[in-house]
């Protein structure tokens, strides 16, 4: 698809997002409330004996019962039906023809781990603070945007076998 | 008016429910547009493909221009929209660790899941990287508190922060896009890669 066009429709999307619920996309926040209901489920004393975990079942009794996790159910299926229409339903490791399937996969981990933990910390990933921030102007998403962007602009050139 | 459901005018379940289709469309524009592609993600940053950069700045151009015109014919109470709060040190540490992952992983939290919609392992890997590194946030919580807290300034928009208006804003920021987008094309013909066909299937 040109990709101007496919910005415009997610603006569209986000639009929507913003008529309809008052706020716009965000991806981290159902990962957070996975990994709370499964330390809840996992370790319900830890829970009740640790301030974090009991602060934010205060504010989100049924963290499952979120926004961010319905919408991030429905990224699976958007996604799925888009690949299965475009014929790109498949199992593989995608990476540079120059590293092993190995060490795509120990750098995907990596990075997903410091996603998950910035995300966190900066309070919102690409979807809900750069992006979503940037079309209700505010300050926190250019901040955000420029330093993801900067950040792995910066970062480029050291790790580019990974990539070229 | 809306938003919708600040009006009542459709309730809490009708506002989970309708999470889901805005993800299903989430999630399909993502796809169709190769978001689900780690390669074509990093392309961004070696300028062989600059799709992420084109598709994401068009969008948030849409989103303001969008946003700012149902104000005006007062479709949407922007005063009821979430903006997202700034603590200054935590948004840039945040910031920063989040580029460092995206470099090692090719993917972002949204994308990665798009990507594994479709089978990519990689990005299941990444899936699983982000639980963990959520989790390291949730454990070591007393460790970064006060960082994670300092320095907050409000929910400021950045055209109030500049001293200027949303509309000149959103302006300068389509013009700064246009600008981007040029050097953008400029990108992939000069960084061109053999190995990489742009559009693929």
């Amino acid at each position: 698809m040109n990709p101007y066009i496919g910005g415009v429709l997610l603006g569209l999307v986000l639009i929507m997002a913003f008529w309809i619920s008052g706020r716009g996309l965000g991806a981290s926040g159902a990962s957070k409330s996975v990994v709370v209901t499964a330390v809840k489920t996992v370790a319900p004393k830890h829970v009740e004996n640790t301030a974090f975990y009991k602060d934010y079942l205060e504010t989100h009794p049924n963290p499952m019962k979120s926004w961010l996790v319905f919408q991030m159910l429905g990224v699976l299926v958007g996604g799925f039906v888009s690949g299965a229409i475009s014929g790109r339903l498949k199992f593989q490791v995608e990476k540079s023809p120059k590293i092993t399937n190995r060490t795509r996969i120990i750098f995907a981990v990596l990075g997903g781990i410091l996603f998950g933990l910035g995300s966190q910390l900066g309070r919102g990933c690409t979807s809900g603070s750069a992006l979503t921030g940037m079309a209700v102007l505010s300050l926190s998403g250019f901040l955000s945007m420029a330093t993801i962007f900067g950040t792995a602009f910066a970062l480029a050139y050291f790790v580019r076998k990974l990539w070229i | 008016m809306g938003p919708l459901i600040v009006y009542d005018i459709i309730s809490d379940n009708a506002n989970l429910f309708f999470a889901f289709l805005i993800g299903i469309g989430f999630g399909f524009v993502l796809e169709i547009n190769g978001f689900s592609s780690s390669r074509r993600l990093a392309g961004m940053f070696y300028g062989y493909d600059t799709t992420v950069l084109k598709v994401f700045f068009t969008a948030a151009i849409v989103g303001a221009v969008g946003l700012l015109f149902m104000s005006l014919f007062n479709w949407i109470d922007l005063s009821s929209i979430y903006i997202n709060p700034t603590f200054l040190w935590s948004t840039l540490g945040g910031g920063a660790i989040m580029g460092a992952g995206f470099i090692l992983g090719g993917y972002c939290p949204g994308t990665s899941v798009c990507a594994a919609s479709i089978g990519k392992l990689d990005a299941l890997a990444f899936v699983g990287g982000i639980f963990i590194g959520i989790f390291i946030f949730t454990e070591g919580f007393p460790l970064w508190e006060e960082f994670y807290n300092a320095k907050y300034i409000g929910s400021p928009v950045l055209s109030e922060f500049l001293g200027s208006s949303r509309g000149v804003l959103t302006l300068l920021m389509i013009l700064v896009a246009l600008g981007m987008f040029w050097i953008g094309e400029w990108a992939e013909k000069r960084f061109a890669r053999d190995d990489y066909k742009l559009n693929q299937k």
